[in-house]
């Protein structure tokens, strides 16, 4: 009973507490907090009982799939809920200064709307985890969508308002490319629960549709995600809405907002549809992550200003993400663990949204000691803001893979599946991905630690700049710790990421 | 004979294809969200004439159900949609997105990435 | 209790840093205890441990992160070698940095990350497996940078950034080694030599370039030598820290792990790989005096001798006769020593006297006698004349090279001691035999002082001539170099 009522709670408590934000006005922040607690005492129950029973399900009102509508907490469901629940946390704490209404004067537009949408992007994201039906995805996917472009655009600036409506287009299109895909899914095997659809078979020529129209089902599905999760060449909405956000929402959405849509789609090829791929479809997958790590990383080095560095990082990180499709299966026999690269792809997205988060807080710490995010005005930061230098450091650390660090976990582990089944160019690509971010998160690095001529920065609060430093510490933790979250992953791991795909 | 399953079934393929036209072509931003719409018809359509597939004739329940929240989502969808458009519009005074700019007055291509003002 | 040793010694200095990271620039006494502290608890661990390694006990740690993916810290005769050198200078660094620094700007960040780096030394030292000496060989990459760029001018920025640029791909080379290996051959502990024959000969081959490669940057081989002479724009205790306690030090360590226990001596002749690796040990002896020749600068030209001296160790490790390996072994604490002993003293000069080119050194003994006499004694060693460690090393990389039937080393070893003679002896010369110049009498009359800056230097001086007297003890880098022969890699 406990356990069914916290599994609910991760999905009604943000909803609930985004409705009480709308009505309730000036007390934003409060009722986030109060949402950050409800979360977290949800996660504290689920975990042990996950450890303890395996994976959790639960069929909301006792109507079972495909009618009724399931929750299932996975491992790998808990490994993102809990990323996003410290990521949220996060967040809101450092939004307060920014969004919360001030006494004495009136709430702005902005400060009254951040912290419902807010709260429904995290509530959308959690549906997402825990749902097994690709039509309940896509309503999840469509509230996140919702969420998201509204926050892109809640300053209201010309800017950031065609930011949002660029991202609202291209997010729209991979809408139409996945419902499409659903509906033919649908017509061709009467469900769409992840589960039953794993029980036909489909791909293994035991199912019934014909193998064109499953293919042409599943490509536009994975379409329409790999546009939301901005895989190249999708990716062009992204740095402009992620970083003409104001800094907690870009944190929101860089580290979180993609990896819903990563998710569903690790869950549908891994778990749904595992013999329909391919060989060409797999490199092709393996080849746009390949082109996004590449083209990502050259053009963040190009930019002169901290947000878009930080953001067409995202755009190369994603990239690593794709390589999970030619690498899963690729375990060596030498090696004493499983599934290797699927759980290496796991870790990186987890490591990539704590680290990415702590990138965008700092960020947000430095404009407001500068005034603005131009790499030319961050000379003397590391000095005025030693904390927040750190915690882009160790941001840095395990954005680039580097020991030790969630990044360079994930990292090791796709590294070795690629060589142990011979795909070496996979594993060039982790490998000068790695040394070009290096090479993009030197410049602001090395900028804020050059001594600066006349230091005249805005002084900026302690708790703002430790919570990216806990964020940071967070991502090296996933490194130093890996044990736990790996074994946690592995609960209700599809047979299909040992194997491997085809 | 053609069933009108099938026909519901063309019509929406038909509706997808007029959509998705007018998706990549038009820059208006208004346009664009209604090609959005129309595209979203044609894949109710479609979706709802797969409600036919059993072979007693009774529908299935199911897509019509989908059918409803999905219209349901495609309207808030639209609704922010619109909302943004207008605010867009009100700012700067056009209603198509920097980089197709120059596709309706010639004028100089602005980066795709501009700033937005600090 | 054996347990919890390594992990200890590993905290003395990681405890500091941590701790001396959220100290206030102000509170100079408690940041210095704790620097000091630490130094002085690590040297005591070791002394306790070298006793019982002797007698034959070997301490182990094991952390796990994943499965397969764990942390092993293992304490043998070889690790202590390494790790008791860098604790002891470690001590003289810091009290010669506490000196050095005085008030200036920034002691906080600078301590903490000396300490840091310390402990990622210790890291790679006890590190029993390959990942792990990956993951405390990053951390010292890492840990490096902000001291090569602690003044935060543009040459150090310049400096900082020649060094990562170095260190990065060479990182990525040495992970791609690993992960190569292990893909196949599962998870190396250097204490159970995997067999490496699953792989066939040229993979393997390439997995050594890619290792000596990955390893070669750090220990500054040539061609991957050109970031340590411009790291000499870092404060003096830095560029002692870079050539004697921690960085090169790291990648001839590794390189001695890479030959010595994951390929062992006999695979990598029947390899070929043991001429290549003694020929470019060689034309890196070769080529860093020949360049250190062409300096005016003092820094700069003790920068080129590390990168000649430190190749003494990989050639004595690729020649693998009993002798060569001693030599090469004894080579880290030799060189260590001497090589500290000069840069004390090029940062005493510097900050004294403002001297930072050869030619000012003119007449400097006089003025400056007691830094002037461990320079003296530390330039003696390396150009190796009896009785001084560098007189040892080279007398036992001769009788190994005989031993390994490549007489040609000899050769080597004759010129590199003509270069070192050439570029060290004119500035003794110039100490002691010429008149003082204009930039010397013209102020006052300059100081050693405090004792923090000058008694580091006199200790290390006087060590580096007693352990080529008293090379034959037991506790001595060349006894406890044939200790580790005679046990582990010669039977």
């Amino acid at each position: 009973m406990i356990l069914s009522l916290a599994l609910v709670a991760l999905v009604a408590v943000p909803l609930l507490a985004a409705l009480l934000a709308v009505v309730v006005p000036r007390r934003g922040a409060l009722i986030a907090l109060l949402g950050v607690a409800g979360i977290a005492t949800a996660l504290v129950v689920l975990v042990p009982a996950l450890v303890r029973q395996g994976v959790l399900s639960l069929s909301i009102g006792g109507w079972n799939a495909p009618l009724g509508i399931t929750l299932r907490l996975d491992g790998l469901g808990l490994a993102f809920l809990s990323m996003v629940a410290t990521v949220m946390a996060a967040v809101l704490v450092s939004a307060r200064p920014q969004f919360a209404a001030r006494a004495g004067s009136g709430e702005t537009r902005s400060q009254w709307a951040f912290w419902p949408l807010a709260l429904l992007l995290w509530s959308a994201l959690n549906v997402a985890f825990l749902s097994r039906d690709l039509f309940n995805l896509y309503v999840a996917l469509e509230l996140l969508t919702v969420a998201a472009v509204a926050l892109v655009a809640i300053e209201g600036k010309a800017g950031s308002l065609a930011a949002g409506l660029r991202y609202m287009m291209f997010a729209l299109a991979g809408s139409l490319a996945y419902l499409l895909g659903v509906a033919l899914l649908y017509a061709g095997h009467g469900t769409l629960d992840l589960t039953l659809l794993a029980a036909q078979g489909i791909g293994s020529g035991r199912s019934g549709g014909t193998a064109a129209a499953d293919l042409i089902a599943a490509g536009l599905i994975t379409a329409g995600l790999a546009v939301k999760t901005a895989l190249f060449p999708f990716h062009a909405w992204l740095p402009p809405a992620h970083s003409g956000a104001p800094a907690p929402a870009s944190a929101m959405l860089s580290a979180l907002v993609p990896k819903a849509s990563f998710l569903i789609l690790i869950r549908l090829w891994f778990e749904a549809l595992p013999e329909l791929a391919s060989p060409v479809l797999l490199t092709l997958l393996g080849a746009l992550g390949a082109a996004a790590v590449l083209f990502g990383s050259v053009l963040a080095l190009r930019q002169s200003r901290l947000k878009l560095i930080v953001a067409y990082s995202t755009v190369a990180q994603i990239g690593y993400l794709f390589l999970v499709f030619p690498l899963a299966g690729g375990d060596s026999f030498a090696q004493p663990w499983a599934a290797g690269a699927w759980t290496g792809a796991v870790f990186q997205a987890l490591s990539h949204g704590l680290a990415k988060a702590a990138m965008f807080l700092c960020a947000g710490v430095w404009i407001i000691a500068v005034g603005h995010d131009r790499l030319d005005g961050m000379r003397g930061l590391a000095t005025a803001t030693p904390m927040t230098a750190f915690a882009f450091a160790l941001a840095a650390v395990s954005l680039v893979g580097l020991p030790p660090s969630g990044g360079f976990t994930a990292k090791y582990l796709m590294l070795t599946s690629a060589f142990a089944s011979g795909q070496v160019v996979w594993g060039a690509v982790l490998v000068v991905g790695g040394l070009l971010s290096a090479a993009y998160l030197y410049r602001p690095l090395a900028l804020a630690f050059a001594k600066a001529d006349t230091p005249t920065f805005a002084p900026v609060s302690r708790r703002l700049q430790l919570v990216p430093l806990l964020l940071a510490l967070a991502a090296i933790t996933l490194g130093l710790a890996s044990q736990t979250p790996f074994s946690l992953i592995q609960i209700g791991r599809p047979a299909s990421a040992v194997e491997g795909l085809e | 004979m053609i069933t009108s399953a099938t026909i519901f079934g063309l019509c929406g393929a038909a509706l997808i294809g007029l959509g998705l036209y007018g998706f990549v072509t038009q820059v208006h931003l208004l346009r664009r969200l209604l090609a959005f719409n129309v595209i979203g018809s044609g894949i109710f359509l479609l979706f709802g004439a797969t409600a036919a597939r059993t072979p007693t004739g009774a529908t299935d329940p199911v897509p019509q159900a989908l059918i409803i929240t999905g219209i349901v989502v495609a309207l808030a969808a639209t609704a922010l949609g619109v909302g943004l458009v207008l605010a867009y519009v009100r700012i700067s005074g056009k209603a198509c997105l920097p980089e197709d700019a120059d596709t309706i007055d010639g004028g100089p291509h602005p980066s795709s990435h501009e700033d937005p003002p600090e | 209790m054996n347990a919890a040793l390594p992990v200890l010694l590993l905290l003395t200095s990681l405890v500091a840093a941590t701790a001396t990271f959220f100290l206030p620039q102000e509170s100079h006494r408690l940041r210095n205890l704790l620097n000091l502290g630490g130094a002085v608890l690590k040297l005591g661990l070791i002394a306790f441990m070298l006793i019982q390694v002797v007698q034959g006990t070997i301490y182990e740690t094991r952390l796990e992160f994943a499965p397969g993916l764990y942390l092993l810290l293992r304490v043998d005769a070889l690790s202590l070698l390494f790790v008791s050198l860098s604790a002891f200078l470690w001590l003289l660094t810091t009290i010669y940095a506490i000196a050095y620094l005085g008030n200036k700007p920034d002691l906080s960040r600078f301590f903490g990350f000396f300490s840091l780096c310390v402990a990622a030394t210790t890291g790679i030292a006890l590190s029993g497996t390959l990942i792990s000496f990956f993951i405390f060989f990053e951390l010292l990459t890492l840990s490096t940078w902000p001291l090569v760029v602690h003044k935060q001018d543009a040459k150090s920025i310049a400096a900082g950034r020649s060094y990562l640029t170095y260190a990065l791909p060479a990182s990525a080379l040495l992970l791609i080694a690993i992960v190569w290996l292990e893909s196949t051959v599962g998870p190396v502990e250097f204490a159970m030599p995997a067999d490496l024959r699953q792989l066939d000969d040229t993979s393997l081959r390439i997995i050594f370039a890619l290792f000596i490669a990955g390893l070669g940057a750090k220990a500054a081989l040539v061609p991957l030598h050109g970031w340590l002479p411009a790291a000499m724009a870092a404060p003096a205790p830095v560029s002692a820290l870079l050539h004697a306690v921690a960085v090169v030090k790291a990648g001839a360590f590794g390189v001695m792990r890479i030959v010595l226990d994951v390929f062992g001596l006999d695979l990598m002749a029947e390899l070929g790989l043991a001429l290549p690796l003694a020929l470019l040990a060689s034309v890196t002896i070769l080529w860093g005096s020949a360049r250190a020749l062409q300096q005016t600068e003092i820094k700069k030209r003790l920068a080129f001798s590390t990168v000649s001296q430190v190749s003494y160790i990989v050639l004595g490790i690729a020649l693998a006769s009993p002798f060569a390996v001693i030599g090469g072994l004894a080579h880290l604490v030799h060189q260590g020593l001497m090589k500290i002993t000069l840069f004390f003293c090029a940062g005493i000069f510097d900050e004294r006297a403002g001297i930072t080119r050869v030619d000012q050194l003119d007449g400097i003994g006089a003025r400056m006698p007691w830094a002037s006499v461990c320079f003296s004694l530390g330039a003696i060693g390396m150009v190796g004349l009896p009785p001084t460690a560098g007189f040892i090393t080279k007398i036992y990389l001769g009788i190994g090279a005989v031993q390994a039937g490549a007489p040609w080393v000899i050769a080597v070893l004759a010129a590199s001691t003509l270069l070192n003679a050439a570029y060290f002896l004119p500035l003794v010369y110039r100490i002691w035999f010429l008149e003082p110049g204009a930039a010397i009498t013209a102020g006052d009359a300059p100081t050693e002082r405090p004792l923090g800056l000058i008694a580091p230097a006199v200790i290390t001086a006087f060590a580096s001539v007693a352990v080529g007297l008293l090379a034959a003890a037991t506790f001595s880098p060349l006894g406890w170099a044939t200790l580790i022969a005679e046990r582990e890699y010669l039977r």
